[in-house]
């Protein structure tokens, strides 16, 4: 596989080699010495049009924890404010001989543009409201390690579904495993399409019954061009995840969120700190999960 | 004795280089080396290098249990990540878990490997082994030397030289993965 752009092309059988691979990287993250020398020698470059600091940093830590040389192009330090069109932007940084391209852009499908037009490997960072496809890995990895299994649990998506490109490379993972997958938010913030296999809950103490992983959504104001919420403070007491929800939740029902979250939006101070958030673990394996998805990258044959 | 097969259009041939006891005392042996040339078991810990040298070292870890009472730690590694020719390969091989829950400072590690060939992966062992720590010593132990080696890397306990070309293989089967013991050689 040259590219990771999306979890949608990928099968299962892709999904469980990347996962497994993911264990060996977090072995190494518990040595003493993180770093091993397999990538010596080459170069990657995170190329983010969007602002993003953890995702980011999070691929720059797995490139160097893998031995890369590690470039960083940022929107704002970037000659696209003077006006270079994304393929004099790609064209120029492969006359640096990248052997890695890591993109994050505000257009959907801008990740898939990049891999078809560069020899180099490319990794999807975000691209518009299309896939995070490192960060369902990563979410996968981490239920993987609490849960033992990705088939039979019951999953629930909360909050701003349409516009997360994080619930769309989630919905795609998940559907190539045997587990049931809930919609849970208020109906104009989930898709008009019901996929056949997600069932959609306009209640929250509904859709969280019973259910084995919540995995909560950041509140998008920056994408959402129209009134989809009344207020932050009315979205928080309807559909914010609060203490209340461990009254009916599985006793051992665990917490998500990609980050980074607004606390007192779509998640309260105590769930968030609670010991059945895994948030901060999710934050850990995403470094493993990067480190093993560059390295299953490999050149065109 | 010799097995033929014929597969497609090629022809096989198999022979069977050693047997299950053959390899059980082969071990034994290798075992009494290692304590003859440690003067015993203390200071020890054994790393069998992912597959086959894993099962060696977990089997040399308990005859020395038997033989001195002692309880040496062994681990595994995987040495994915410090192969060499990572660059030109066109497919990552599956990584297996690497484990070693011990400090190997000051110890001395007998590294285990099934079959000794190019000398790639021992190299590629004991630039992983140094970023653990920092042994007192690393020595080295092969089920199998099959000779054309690359890098001037020399075991210091030998299970069987075999001299190959490098037209044949070497196939290990081991119980823990095959059910049974036994190395062929392998000649198409």
């Amino acid at each position: 596989m040259k590219d990771l752009v999306s979890i949608k092309e990928l099968s299962r059988r892709d999904i469980e080699e990347i996962l497994n691979t993911t264990k060996a990287f977090k072995e190494v993250l518990g040595r003493d010495i993180k770093k091993v020398p397999t990538l010596r020698g080459k170069t990657a470059i995170n190329l983010f049009f969007e602002p993003s600091t953890r995702t980011r940093t999070s691929f720059e830590l797995a490139e160097k924890r893998l031995s890369l040389d590690v470039l960083n192009f940022s929107v704002s330090t970037s000659s696209v404010v003077k006006g270079e069109t994304l393929y004099d932007t790609l064209k120029t940084i492969e006359s640096y001989s990248v052997d890695y391209v890591i993109i994050r852009h505000s257009a959907s499908g801008a990740a898939e543009f990049v891999a078809n037009h560069t020899p180099a490997s490319v990794i999807n960072a975000g691209d518009g409201t299309n896939e995070h496809p490192t960060q369902a890995l990563l979410d996968a990895f981490s239920i993987l390690e609490v849960k033992g299994r990705l088939d039979n649990l019951k999953i629930a998506i909360v909050g701003d579904v349409i516009h997360s490109r994080v619930a769309r490379s989630n919905l795609y993972l998940l559907s190539k495993f045997d587990t049931e997958i809930r919609f849970i938010g208020p109906s104009t913030l989930l898709p008009t399409e019901i996929p056949e296999n997600v069932k959609f809950f306009y209640d929250l103490k509904e859709g969280l019954k019973n259910v084995d992983v919540v995995m909560l959504l950041r509140i998008q104001l920056e994408r959402q061009k129209g009134a989809f919420i009344p207020s932050l403070k009315e979205y928080f007491h309807v559909w914010g995840v609060k203490k209340e929800v461990f009254r009916y939740l599985k006793q051992d029902a665990i917490i998500m969120h990609p980050g980074p979250m607004n606390r007192g939006v779509e998640i309260s101070t105590e769930v968030a700190d609670s010991p059945r958030s895994i948030i901060l673990r999710q934050v850990t394996n995403g470094i493993a999960t990067r480190m093993a998805v560059i390295y299953l990258l490999t050149p065109k044959e | 004795m010799y097995n033929l097969l014929i597969s497609g259009l090629s022809l096989i041939m198999e022979k069977e280089l050693l047997n299950e006891k053959e390899i059980e005392r082969i071990l034994m042996r290798i075992t009494h080396e290692i304590l003859e040339k440690n003067k015993g078991a203390d200071n020890i810990c054994i790393i069998g290098i992912v597959t086959g040298g894993v099962y060696l070292a977990q089997r040399i870890k308990n005859k020395i249990k038997e033989i001195e009472g002692i309880d040496v730690p062994v681990g595994s590694l995987d040495i994915s990540f410090y192969r060499d020719d990572i660059s030109i390969s066109k497919k990552r091989k599956e990584i297996k878990p690497t484990n070693i829950p011990f400090s190997i400072d000051g110890k001395k590690v007998i590294l285990v490997d099934d079959v000794l060939f190019t000398g790639r992966s021992v190299r590629a062992a004991m630039d992983a082994l140094m970023d653990f720590g920092r042994p007192a010593e690393i020595q080295l132990a092969v089920l199998i030397d099959r000779g054309h080696r690359e890098l001037p890397i020399m075991p210091n306990y030998t299970g069987k030289y075999i001299p190959t070309s490098r037209k044949e293989k070497i196939k290990l089967h081991l119980k823990e993965n095959s059910g049974k013991d036994s190395v062929l050689l392998i000649t198409q």
